[in-house]
This record gives C-alpha cells, sequence and structure tokens, in this order.
C-alpha cells in the first residue's frame, strides 16, 4: 500500500525513534506494564506505522464502503444516509405491562422494537406449565398464545415499525404468532419486517435455551429461511448471534470466529436443502457483542464484513446483496456491575460508541441497573439517550468509517480475520461445525477463557473499576424494576379461559397435521401457521415437536 | 455402629451415602460399620467400565441401566475422576450424564475422586461395591477414569469388563494394545454412528483374532449408538452370558478372590501409610529420618527398615 | 489430609446462563473441594436426591433469571423436610440486595452477588461447614 522507499525511511525512523527517543525515556518513566494485551489476549505494541499494514492494498483488501470487500461498510452513505435503529430489547412480566414499556419506549425516540421472552417461553412452555414454576414473566414477557401476541402489539404500528424477537427453540412458532397478529389486524405479511433469532448452534454453544436435537432443529431453521424468502420478504429470519458467545466468556476473536462460522454453517445446511443461496443469503443478519476492548471490538466488526463478503463470494453468491453482513450489537451485560452502578453508564456509552464507530446498523444500549434487575423506566431512557448523544451530538456519523486507514485498526482487523481462519482449521480437523460441538470444542474453548478472565480478575491483574478497584461501600440507591405480581395470575386465567373458548376440534386436526407434517420433509410454517390461528397454545404446539424430534441433552463440559 | 450398618443393609439412602463418606475418609466408624456389612455382600454383579475420554462411558451406563431398570433390578454406580495433583479436589462429572436416572429410586449414583490412587480406581471403591452389594444392589457399574497403560486396575474389582472405544481414534488402537486392550472381557465401539467406525472394528477384531486364538471364549466385540439406544439390549445380554459362565465355569469365586485380595491389599496400605504419615506416633520420628536423608546422614532404605522395624514391634 | 469438602455446584429451573457456576466450579476445585455439578434444569427434587446420594457438605445454588426466591426456597425447604440442615447452603447469580436477607432466613447461609471474588466463596464455604 505505500511507496518501498518510504515505508524504508519509516522503518529506518522508527529505529532511530525507538533508540533515541522512546527507549531513553522508557528507562526514566517505566510503563505500567511488562505487557499490553487487549481481551483476546494478544499483544499490543506501543506504536504502529505504515509498516504494520505495508501488505496490504487499499483496493483489494481495504476498498470503499458499499462495495466488495464491503470492509469500510456495506452502504456507501452509511450515517449519512441513515442512522442505526435504536432498538432496546425489552421484556418483562405480562403482555399488557410490556406493551406499555413498548409505547414509552416509541414515545422516547426508539425506532425499531426488540423483544425479550421469560424462560418459560424461550423454553416453549406454558405459562402454567410446572417447569414454569418460580420463572413466569422474570427475565421477559410470557407470551403463552396468539392473545398474548395481540396484547403485546396492541395500538403499536407493526406495519411501520420493525420488531426483533429473541427466541430460538420454539422461533418458528412466536413468529408464527407475530404473523398472525399481523394478519388478523388486515397487515399483509408481506410487508411486515422484523428478525428472528432463530439461531441454534449457539444455543448449543453458549446460550442453552435449546429443544430439539441438531438435526430437526437446523430442518426448522431451513423451513423459516424458505417460507420467509417466498412469503414475509422483509423478514430477517435468522440473527446469527456472538453476542451469548461472548457473554459465556470467549474472547473477541473466540466470538468473530464462532459466529461468522456458524453462519457459514447455516447457508451450508441451506444449499443441501436445494435452496438458491442468493434467494435467502440478504436475509440472513447478525448479532455481536460490543465489549470493553474499545479498539479491538471496531476491529472485529470490520473483519466479520469482510471474512463473511470472501465466504458467501466462496459458496456462489452472485448478487452483491447477498454478500452484505447487516448486524445489531448490544453492549456487554457482562462487563457491568452491581458497584456503584451509575458508572455503567460510561461503560455502556464507550462501548456503544466502539459499535457505532464500527458501523452497526443497529444497536441496544444497556442500562444502568441491569446488574441487579430488569432495566427501570428512568434507567432505560438513559440508556436511550446515550444512543442519540452519540448520534446527533458525537459528530462520529459525519463520515464513513472513520478510523479506516488506522494503522492499528488496520493490522488488527487483518490479525482478527487471520486467527478466524487458523480457528476454522481447528473445526475442520473435528470434521465440521456439529462434530465440534459434540466434542466439545466450543464450549471448553468458551469455559477455558471465562476462567481465565476470571482469574486475572481476582489476582488484580485485571482491574474492574469498584470491583476490584476504586472501591467504595455505599448502599445501592437507584430505583429497581418491581412487576405486577398479579400478572402470573392473570396469565394463567387467559390461558384456562383461552382453551375453553377456542374451537378444540380444530386445534385437535390442526396438532395432528403438524406431527404428520414434522414427520415428513414438508416445510412447517403453514402447519405451524394453522395450528397458531386456531389459538393453540405456545406449548401445545411445541409439545408435537418435542413428541417428534425428541429433546436434546448437552454434552457437560467445564 | 449398628445403627448406621442396619440402615445400609435396609437399602436406606442416606446411611449408604454417609458410610461411603465415612469409608472414604478412613472414619474409624466405616471399619466397624463395614465389618458388619461384610457378611451380606457377594450377590451384586460388578460390571467395570473404561475407555478413552469422550468414548460416552456415561451415556453407555445410562441406557444399560435403563435396560436393567427395567428387568426390575436395582443399580449401583460409581464414577471415578481424577483429583488433581496440585489442589487435591475435583471436578466430578460424570454424573451429569446421567441426570435422566437422578429420580429413580432404583438407582444409586455416587462420585468419587481418585485422591491421588493410580490405576484408575479410588482408594474407597472396594467400600463403595461391598456398601453397594450389601444394600441389595443387583447390578454395580464401576467407571472409572479416562484410560491409558495404567488405568487397568478394574480389573481387581469388576467380574466383568468393558472396554468402550469410539471411531476415528484408530492410532489410538495401536498404542492401546498393550494394556487396556488386554483386559476386556467385552469390546464395545460406542458412537458407532461415526464415520471410521469399520476400521475401529477391524483393528479390534485383528486384536481379539490374534488374542484369542487359544483360548476356549473369543471376546466379543459390540457396536453401540448409546445417545439412540442402539445396540444396549444386546450389550445388556452379552454382558448376562459372560455372567452365566463365570458362575458356569465357577470363574466367579476366583473374580470375588482377586478383589477381596486387592481390598486387604488397600486397607493394609491405608493403614500403613496412615500410621507411618499421619498418626503423631511415628510422624515426627518420620520427618526427623526424611531430614536425615536429605542430608546424607542415613540413606532411604536404611530409614525404612528403622520405621518398619518400629511398627512390627 | 483425606477429609476433602463436597460440593454440590447446581442450576434450579430453566435459567441457562452458566459461565458462572463453571468458574466457581473450577475455583472450588482448585482450592481442594470435590465438586459435582448437576448441570442445566434442575428441579429441587433432583438437587436434594443429588445431595443425599453424592453426601455433599455444601450446597450452591447459581441463578440468573431472578427466579430465585421460589426456586432456592424450594431447595431449602426440601433439605430440611428430609432432615438435612447440617448442609451449608450458599446462592449467586443476580439477586438483589433487598432479597438477601428473606434468602438467609430461609437457610441460604450466604448470598453471593455479581462482582465475588472467587476466593470469598471459597474462604465463606470453608469457614461455614458444619461437618
Amino acid at each position: 500500500m505505500f511507496d518501498k522507499k518510504e515505508l524504508e525511511k519509516i522503518k529506518h525512523g522508527r529505529k532511530d525513534w525507538e533508540k533515541n527517543c522512546y527507549l531513553p525515556h522508557k528507562k526514566r518513566h517505566p510503563e505500567r506494564s511488562k505487557k499490553f494485551e487487549n481481551l483476546s489476549w494478544n499483544e499490543i505494541k506501543n506504536l504502529y506505522t505504515p509498516g504494520d499494514i505495508a501488505h496490504l492494498d487499499y483496493i483489494k483488501d481495504i476498498g470503499f464502503p458499499g462495495e466488495y470487500p464491503y470492509l469500510r461498510g456495506i452502504h456507501p452513505t452509511k450515517y449519512r444516509g441513515r442512522l442505526w435503529t435504536f432498538r432496546q430489547f425489552s421484556g418483562f412480566g405480562s403482555a399488557e405491562e410490556t406493551n406499555r414499556r413498548y409505547k414509552y419506549l416509541l414515545g422516547h425516540g426508539e425506532t425499531g422494537l426488540s423483544v425479550a421472552f421469560d424462560y418459560p417461553t424461550l423454553y416453549g412452555y406454558d405459562a402454567d406449565h410446572p417447569l414454569a414454576r418460580g420463572e413466569f414473566g422474570k427475565c421477559g414477557v410470557a407470551v403463552s398464545s396468539l392473545k398474548d401476541m395481540e396484547i403485546l402489539f396492541s395500538e403499536i404500528p407493526i406495519d411501520k415499525v420493525t420488531t426483533s424477537m429473541t427466541i430460538n427453540g420454539p422461533a418458528a412458532i412466536v413468529w408464527a404468532f407475530y404473523i398472525a397478529n399481523a394478519e388478523n389486524r388486515k397487515i399483509d405479511r408481506r410487508i411486515i419486517g422484523g428478525t428472528i433469532q432463530n439461531d441454534i448452534l449457539k444455543e448449543y454453544i453458549a446460550q442453552k435455551s435449546f429443544i430439539f436435537p441438531p438435526e430437526p432443529s437446523m430442518r426448522l431453521i431451513v423451513d423459516t429461511f424458505e417460507f420467509g424468502y417466498k412469503e414475509v420478504p422483509r423478514w430477517n429470519t435468522i440473527s446469527i448471534s456472538g453476542y451469548h458467545i461472548r457473554e459465556a466468556g470467549s474472547t473477541a476473536v473466540q466470538e468473530l470466529a464462532f459466529t461468522v462460522g456458524d453462519g457459514v454453517e447455516y447457508v451450508k445446511w441451506a444449499m443441501k436443502r436445494g435452496l438458491n443461496i442468493d434467494d435467502f443469503a440478504s436475509r440472513l443478519s447478525f448479532f455481536f457483542n460490543a465489549h470493553n476492548d474499545f479498539f479491538e471490538e471496531i476491529a472485529k466488526y470490520r473483519a466479520a464484513r469482510r471474512i463473511w463478503a470472501k465466504e458467501l463470494k466462496k459458496l456462489g453468491a452472485k448478487k452483491p446483496r447477498s454478500l452484505l453482513m447487516r448486524f445489531h450489537t448490544q453492549t456487554a451485560g457482562c462487563s457491568l456491575t452491581a458497584q456503584q452502578p451509575e458508572i455503567n453508564i460510561t461503560r455502556v456509552t464507550l462501548q456503544a460508541l466502539a459499535a457505532v464507530l464500527g458501523g452497526t446498523q443497529s444497536l441496544h444500549t444497556n442500562s444502568m441497573d441491569e446488574a441487579l434487575a430488569l432495566p427501570s423506566e428512568k434507567a432505560v431512557r438513559i440508556a436511550l439517550r446515550t444512543q442519540q448523544i452519540i448520534a446527533e451530538e458525537s459528530g462520529v456519523t459525519g463520515t464513513v468509517d472513520p478510523l479506516g486507514g488506522s494503522y492499528y485498526i488496520e493490522w488488527l482487523t487483518d490479525k482478527m480475520e487471520e486467527e478466524t481462519y487458523q480457528y476454522w482449521d481447528r473445526v475442520e480437523k473435528l470434521g465440521g461445525v456439529l462434530p465440534a460441538l459434540e466434542k466439545g470444542f466450543y464450549q471448553r474453548e468458551i469455559a477455558e477463557a471465562a476462567y481465565r478472565y476470571q482469574k486475572e480478575i481476582d489476582e488484580n491483574k485485571r482491574i474492574i473499576v469498584g470491583v476490584n478497584d476504586y472501591k467504595m461501600d455505599e448502599p445501592i440507591e437507584i430505583p429497581i424494576l418491581k412487576m405486577d405480581e398479579k400478572g402470573e395470575e392473570r396469565q394463567i386465567n387467559r390461558l384456562k379461559k383461552l382453551r375453553k373458548d377456542r374451537n378444540n376440534t380444530k386445534v385437535e386436526k390442526n396438532l395432528n397435521a403438524l406431527r404428520k407434517a414434522a414427520k415428513s420433509e414438508a416445510n412447517l410454517m403453514p402447519f405451524i401457521l394453522d395450528c397458531v390461528h386456531s389459538y393453540a397454545t405456545l406449548g401445545e404446539t411445541c409439545q408435537v415437536l418435542r413428541d417428534v424430534f425428541g429433546e436434546y441433552v448437552e454434552p457437560a463440559i467445564y | 455402629m449398628k445403627d448406621i450398618s442396619s440402615k445400609v443393609l435396609e437399602g436406606d439412602p442416606r446411611a449408604i451415602a454417609r458410610l461411603i463418606t465415612l469409608a472414604e475418609n478412613n472414619d474409624p466408624v466405616a471399619a466397624s460399620a463395614m465389618k458388619d456389612i461384610h457378611p451380606h455382600t457377594g450377590h451384586a454383579h460388578v460390571i467395570g467400565i473404561t475407555g478413552v475420554m469422550g468414548s460416552g462411558k456415561s451415556t453407555l451406563i445410562s441406557e444399560l441401566t435403563r435396560v436393567y431398570r427395567k428387568q426390575g433390578k436395582k443399580v449401583g454406580i460409581v464414577a471415578i475422576d481424577p483429583t488433581s495433583p496440585f489442589s487435591g479436589g475435583a471436578l466430578l462429572g460424570d454424573r451429569i450424564r446421567m441426570m435422566e436416572l437422578a429420580m429413580d429410586e432404583g438407582v444409586f449414583i455416587r462420585s468419587l475422586g481418585t485422591r491421588g490412587m493410580l490405576g484408575g480406581l479410588a482408594s474407597a471403591v472396594y467400600d463403595v461395591v461391598e456398601i453397594f452389594d450389601a444394600s441389595g444392589k443387583d447390578v454395580i457399574f464401576v467407571e472409572t477414569v479416562g484410560v491409558g497403560q495404567a488405568e487397568v486396575d478394574i480389573i481387581k474389582i469388576a467380574d466383568t469388563t468393558l472396554v468402550v472405544m469410539v471411531p476415528g481414534l484408530g492410532d489410538s488402537i495401536q498404542t492401546l494394545k498393550a494394556g487396556i486392550m488386554e483386559i476386556a472381557d467385552i469390546y464395545v465401539v460406542n458412537k458407532a454412528d461415526r464415520e471410521g467406525v469399520e476400521q475401529t472394528m477391524a483393528e479390534v477384531q485383528s486384536l481379539v483374532d490374534i488374542s484369542c486364538s487359544d483360548k476356549a471364549r473369543k471376546i466379543p466385540i459390540l457396536q453401540t449408538v448409546s445417545k439412540e439406544k442402539k445396540g444396549i439390549v444386546e450389550l445388556v445380554d452379552e454382558i448376562e452370558k459372560h455372567k452365566k459362565l463365570l458362575e458356569k465355569t465357577k470363574k466367579f469365586e476366583a473374580h470375588r478372590r482377586i478383589r477381596y485380595e486387592a481390598e486387604l491389599v488397600e486397607i493394609i496400605r491405608k493403614r500403613l501409610m496412615n500410621l507411618v504419615f499421619d498418626e503423631s506416633k511415628f510422624k515426627d520420628k518420620v520427618e526427623s529420618l526424611i531430614d536425615k536423608i536429605s542430608c546424607k546422614e542415613v540413606d532411604p532404605y536404611t530409614a525404612a527398615d528403622e520405621i518398619l522395624g518400629k511398627i512390627l514391634k | 489430609m483425606e477429609r476433602r469438602i463436597r460440593v454440590l455446584v447446581a442450576k434450579p429451573g430453566l435459567d441457562g446462563h452458566d459461565r458462572g457456576a463453571k468458574i466457581v466450579a473450577r475455583a472450588l476445585r482448585d482450592a481442594g473441594m470435590e465438586v459435582i455439578y448437576t448441570g442445566l434444569h434442575q428441579t429441587a427434587e433432583m438437587i436434594v436426591e443429588t445431595a443425599i446420594q453424592e453426601d455433599v457438605d455444601v450446597v450452591g445454588l447459581s441463578l440468573l433469571s431472578g427466579a430465585h426466591m421460589t426456586l432456592f426456597i424450594d431447595v431449602t425447604k426440601l433439605l430440611k423436610e428430609k432432615g438435612m440442615e447440617d448442609v451449608l447452603v450458599v446462592g449467586g447469580g443476580i439477586i438483589p440486595e433487598e432479597d438477601a436477607p428473606k434468602l438467609k432466613k430461609a437457610g441460604v447461609a450466604g448470598v453471593f452477588g455479581p462482582g465475588t471474588h472467587c476466593g470469598d466463596i471459597v474462604d465463606f464455604i470453608k469457614k461455614n461447614v458444619k461437618r
């Protein structure tokens, strides 16, 4: 990328600088640490110069935004054209309470919705299932039927605003609730937009809210890809996620490698079924974490874009739209502290800024109280304002990929891409993604990284402000969200009434049709939609699939 | 301690668990209770399961247990994991793979750390087998630590030993030739739906052909896919066949003898070690002898003579 | 030194976040304890049954889904019914400070929220183990 003679001059210049300026100074004023490492334990040098990125070709490796390899962005105008979506992940208690929170957020400038479901819903159980005991509404909203979905989105313009739903095991069914609700409101399925997370691989690796074993789960996912591009074309049928992998303790490089690797696996599965890559690839989306090491995160997002474009090209995608990696980002929940919770606002700001400088299409900022409970109104409002300040006041949106060309950032981007391919080699040697999963490869890598990180904190080698340094003893004085105690009872009564009032013969017929279809190779979405329209519950529909597909038991890896 | 031993004989889970702990910790109460229960042992069929890490031993045991339970048999499972030589602690992680059996009253699972013992077993395993036996278990599975050249002590305790392999570990079978591969009464190739199963079968078969060329019984090789419950019933049949053979040829008694010998050796070893290194009577003497060895005032053999002499007095 | 402290690390309910439980399990192992990890999706019955069979000295409960008031207390109640009050019960995860006193009253001797140093859990167990 640089003139050879210039590079020689710079190389010599650097040597002189080190000898005459840097080292003498360092002798008198030692550096704070023998080694500086980022969160993937890669050593960071004291200074980066053109010499570090001399091997790169601007046109081939870096390029222009909106053009292959999309390193600098997938849109030529980026935030000059359109800001990222302010999309706060949200949900608790019953559908009524969450509906109020959505209206609050939209009223305060949120531009996209994101649904958090409670554990019973995530596992495909109705609110009155024995395993749901004590879990109702605690970490998200409880949705057991189409009725709940109707209440959840009551008076919300789902024809104008897009909705992301964090649901995996029963994703197809919950998506069906959303589609059915839209249709009941006379909104055409062709115009509704949104995302279902629907990423089962990372469930096995990290989040653990899986239901069925890998093969039937993948079948269901490809069913949704197919149904999506044919019937619900504005919908992202998957959000291939690294967020949870990172939260489980992985490094940034692992997050990148495992996530994009999962993405490639999904594409291969869909192609194996006979789907044309250019039909579904543009509706695949991604979801990354925004953790603490500012520059590493930015490099990570850039590397992700370039790797994805390269891989999809290799797999035979011809349309430019198929090569674009669109992603949502959430700031790192695991980095927040219960101690001195207000300072979490600062953490989130830095993390959000990294996501923006990395070119995210959509962003969730955590609230300061999230190490303690679900966000209160005030806390989530401040989190939203954080995004709005970055958008309106910081000036970073005026140019595309502002950090492009930084010697450090380009070097780090390249390094992370290189290490990603090294991980992929290891996975290949183990037989591929599913065999590696079964052998516990990912889980082991993550557990090791998590333990190493925690040890550094316990040994004070890594400082977490307020936790192992800058501590203070003060009572926590921020308002903690309280939920409606009657919510669970209300939900259970609603379920009872629903089961009584609906046409149970129809429900039975539809569930049986689903059962038959599940044993065949038919696309299950239309059958699921029939069940859902007749008010079969989430639990009932899921149970049919449980009966046919079986349940997954994970290999225990520490 | 009539109390705890009679409860064990009744099959009371808390008493069983507590006695195992006491035995593991060399509590004097344990010795007395073990004396009480010994006459009630000798009925259970002890099945040893060994094999490489990742061969699916725990899942296999889980599935075998299910079949035995359907037959109305009571099952005890001892799962052994390595104790860290540095910290003395252990992650006992086999039980997690047998979670579905957790609420079955007829199944008792106990996890043990090796606590420094080599050979793949834990020192207390003999006690656990006796306790399980006396409390009415019909079948006792002993799952050992991983596998290697040295982890073969399972044959000292098991009536029937299963060696479990997985396809795709072709090289390992070559390296495993001596030791582990020789102790099997039955070979099991688990995860038999994986690539490389034909090769693995062929290698094991050639091993069997060579080692059993002059023997009456050819060691059977079975394929299983424990996750899908395939081949399990056939494996149980093969185990039962082996048991009948032991009964017929009176080999059961011979096996039992080996076990009791090993158990006796272990009890004596523990007592001796305890006496010499833990009890204050000799401990100081031992410490001073070690100091003397360090400054070359005395050699280790003479020191040993001195200690043993004192004990035998 | 034959006696080891035996600890059961359990994940009650549907919560799938096991990063903390696994880290604590390793830290306890490194501190010389024998640790049995139950895995996910345990009911109170399963946890107590395991505690009985493994004759543990400590039961550690990990929960990040907010259902601790119901699920932790299910476990302590059942332990009490079975006459196992000599087992030390500790809990960790996302537990607001204001819930800790109620949990303590119900039998959870130590509550370890976010930011806990693993060493503190080890020390607490060593100091408070009842058997």
